[in-house]
């Protein structure tokens, strides 16, 4: 069987990922952006495990990690955002440079 | 065999036929210390007691008078002998301190005189000094008197006799100066005490030349060592002999270094008493003849200047009592006149004549001088010429001091005549007739200015102010009590009698030292001891001749003048002009040349050194402080400021700047890892 289009998919959804993370204004697109490229090294992680069929499933035990970590950075993420635009109405990135000189 | 090796000889015989004294000379050293502790009780308590203090004192000297009394009894019957020390600490290895006390003929004599003369002066005291001001102090260095005199005559060695005699120094500045308000007095009290501070010089020089010399500092092995040793040690103890001499010397008064004694009698009169008669001033002799042996062995050519001073001194003085109108000042040149005597009788060779004379001066001078107190207490004055007429009012002060004055003139049977009869035979026999016959026409004037000072004080008319009446019974018992020794302690040495069962005075001083050349005369000199006696007589009825007779012209033949002489008197032979002149011209340039010299030389040099600290210090804190240090901390936080104010620019706070440069980051280490690797 061949890898080959996942990870062409992959690579794909990781690009739309980065654009996504570098042009997207609002912040929960940037979170969904970051989500897309966790999700397409979950694809590469499955598509190598099909193929090498390791005896303790290495490749999904790890998917399974990354969608935890991913879960929790979620929720962190959106009560972040949730509690700016509380304070400030928006939800532009442009409007949350508090954190600097 | 040299006289004083055979002395020590005996001495050990006595030691080892057990004569050393027993259980009252073991704890003989009580004696030295109960006056010091009286001293300190009545410091701390005296306010606070009824008597204020002096029940103390008085206490002190009555145990001690209990003491030494036994001990003059035991030395009488059996002879007593013992030497108690305590090493305190040493120099070295060999040269050691010690403490203790002496027992012996001579200590024991002067216990017997310090503690009972003071005993009896401490009591007339009480009356004396009754209502004055700050009695307690009056009576604490009273105390400090007595006892530190017991501790020099206590004493084994140099070290603890000259603790004692900057003690008596030091208590009789005390006294002297006692009614310090005066200005008149402080000056007196500092003046003995200078004078007597310049030959302690001496005496502490002598001191530490022999004890270096001999290696010990105890009387006995000096003695011993002066005696055995004379080759090797002459120059030594020429030397350290004269040191010590010197010491003597202002100590008791001797001519040049007595003008300290006349003015010594600006402290209250039974000080004066006290420092006359039993402490004080007979350190000095007692000096001399607890180094008998010593001084015995000093070169021929010393001796004759001793013996000389001392007569210059028994004679010029006296004749100082002949014009001075203050009675106590009489008696102070009298003082100084006798101690002549002693001094001179010690240095020829008579350490007996001397001694027994120091005896029985003691008891009459003493007596002589309660008598003046109590007379300036009736008529509030010293000058006789504020007195006169006072036989009918005191007749008790009048007889003692009548006694007391024949005892001093020299009258036979009284004390004065057998002392003074002594140190004549010995001046006689020994080869030193000259001397003599200055003696007996000392003794002439002796009996003159003590007849005036009688005249003057008892007969004619009184010139005084107010009604003088007999001082009360605690004044007049205490004159009593010496009237009887200064009039009967003659016979205890009359030449070649012994008492029954007690033997005499020459015996009882012999126990340790039966000194080199010591000529006691065997039996009495009746050429020598008739003119002796016949210049007494003849003073006494010149002096009655003029002053007694006639009370209307007493006045006026008093302030008689003989032309030369008086004038010269009055000044006192220019001497304090002269001591005075001395200090005055050389402290005067020498204060000018040390003024020169700070402001010059030491000011030059601090100033210098001063200005030099000051370059240096500006020189630090300019360059190396201000530049270098401080340079490189401000450097630090500059550098660090300016990166940190360069760098921050980075911290944008947009995310997707972060994110971005995160991505760029990634992207470099993939080509990093992909085609560099």
């Amino acid at each position: 069987m061949l890898v080959n289009q996942f990870l062409i998919l992959a690579a794909g959804l990781f690009a739309l990922g980065v654009y996504g993370l570098l042009v997207r204004r609002n912040i929960v697109l940037i979170l969904l952006s970051v989500e897309l490229m966790l999700n397409a090294v979950n694809i590469n992680l499955i598509a190598f495990e099909a193929m090498i069929r390791s005896s303790d499933a290495v490749g999904q035990v790890f998917a399974i990690f990354v969608i935890t970590v991913a879960a929790a950075e979620v929720g962190i993420g959106l009560a972040i955002v949730l509690m700016i635009f509380r304070n400030r109405k928006s939800a532009n990135v442009d409007d949350m440079s508090l954190m600097r000189w | 065999m040299s006289p004083w090796i055979l002395a020590t000889e005996e001495a050990e015989q006595a030691v080892e036929a057990g004569i050393t004294g027993g259980f009252w000379a073991d704890t003989a050293g009580i004696m030295l210390v109960l006056p010091l502790v009286a001293f300190i009780l009545i410091l701390a308590f005296g306010k606070r007691l009824k008597n204020q203090g002096a029940e103390l004192a008085i206490g002190a000297l009555a145990i001690n008078t209990l003491w030494a009394t036994v001990l003059f009894i035991q030395n009488m019957t059996e002879g007593v002998l013992a030497t108690y020390s305590f090493e305190i600490g040493r120099i070295g290895s060999d040269l050691v301190f010690e403490l203790g006390w002496v027992v012996d003929g001579l200590s024991i004599m002067m216990y017997f005189l310090v503690s009972l003369v003071g005993l009896i002066v401490f009591i007339y005291a009480v009356g004396y000094m009754h209502g004055d001001v700050r009695v307690p102090w009056f009576f604490a260095a009273f105390s400090l008197f007595a006892g530190s005199m017991l501790i020099l005559v206590g004493a084994p060695n140099l070290i603890q006799l000259i603790i004692g005699w900057e003690g008596v120094g030091l208590a009789s500045y005390l006294l002297i100066g006692f009614y310090w308000e005066d200005m008149e007095n402080v000056v007196a009290g500092n003046k003995a005490f200078m004078v007597n501070k310049v030959a302690d010089v001496g005496l502490i020089l002598g001191a530490i030349i022999l004890g270096l010399a001999v290696g010990t500092f105890d009387f006995f092995e000096i003695n011993t060592a002066a005696a055995e040793h004379l080759e090797t040690l002459s120059t030594v103890a020429v030397i350290g002999g004269v040191l010590l001499f010197f010491g003597a010397m202002g100590k008791s008064a001797q001519f040049p270094l007595h003008i300290w004694l006349p003015d010594a009698m600006a402290g209250p009169t039974p000080v004066s008493a006290l420092m006359h008669a039993a402490t004080m001033v007979t350190a000095g002799i007692y000096l001399m003849a607890r180094m008998f042996p010593l001084f015995q062995n000093l070169a021929e050519g010393t001796r004759p200047w001793m013996v000389a001073i001392g007569a210059v001194t028994l004679f010029a003085l006296g004749l100082l009592a002949l014009v001075t109108d203050d009675i106590k000042r009489v008696l102070a040149y009298s003082t100084v006149s006798q101690l002549g005597y002693m001094m001179t009788a010690v240095a020829a060779g008579g350490y007996t004549a001397g001694l027994f004379h120091l005896f029985t001066h003691a008891f009459f001078k003493a007596l002589l001088f309660l008598g003046a107190g109590s007379v300036i207490h009736a008529v509030h004055s010293n000058n006789m010429s504020d007195m006169g007429g006072l036989r009918k009012t005191m007749p008790t002060t009048y007889w003692t001091f009548v006694v007391g004055s024949l005892s001093l003139a020299g009258v036979f049977p009284l004390a004065g005549f057998w002392s003074k009869d002594e140190i004549l035979a010995t001046l006689g026999s020994e080869g030193y007739t000259a001397v003599m016959w200055i003696a007996v026409a000392g003794a002439f004037v002796t009996a003159f200015y003590m007849t005036r000072a009688v005249a003057l004080t008892f007969h004619g008319e009184y010139k005084g102010h107010g009604h003088p009446h007999e001082s009360p019974r605690v004044m007049t018992g205490p004159l009593v009590a010496l009237a009887i020794p200064a009039a009967i302690f003659g016979l205890l040495n009359i030449p070649g009698v012994d008492l029954p069962g007690i033997g005499n005075f020459t015996r009882w001083l012999a126990v340790r030292v039966v000194p080199m050349g010591d000529h006691h005369a065997e039996a009495i000199d009746f050429v020598i001891a008739g003119s002796g006696l016949l210049a007494a007589l003849l003073g006494i009825a010149l002096g009655w001749r003029i002053w007694g007779k006639d009370r209307e012209t007493q006045v006026e033949r008093d302030s008689l003048e003989i032309p030369v002489l008086y004038p010269l008197l009055r000044r006192k032979y220019y001497l304090d002009d002269l001591a005075l002149g001395v200090v005055g011209a050389t402290t005067g340039p020498i204060a000018r040349l040390v003024n020169w010299i700070n402001d010059y030389v030491i000011d030059g040099i601090v100033n210098g050194v001063g200005f030099l600290v000051k370059g240096l210090g500006s020189f630090v804190y300019g360059i190396l402080d201000q530049r270098g240090i401080d340079g490189i901390v401000h450097g630090l936080s500059a550098a660090a400021d300016g990166s940190g104010s360069a760098v921050r620019k980075w911290q944008t706070g947009r995310v997707q700047q972060y994110a971005a440069s995160f991505v760029g980051g990634v992207l470099i280490l993939i080509i990093v890892f992909v085609f560099v690797t």
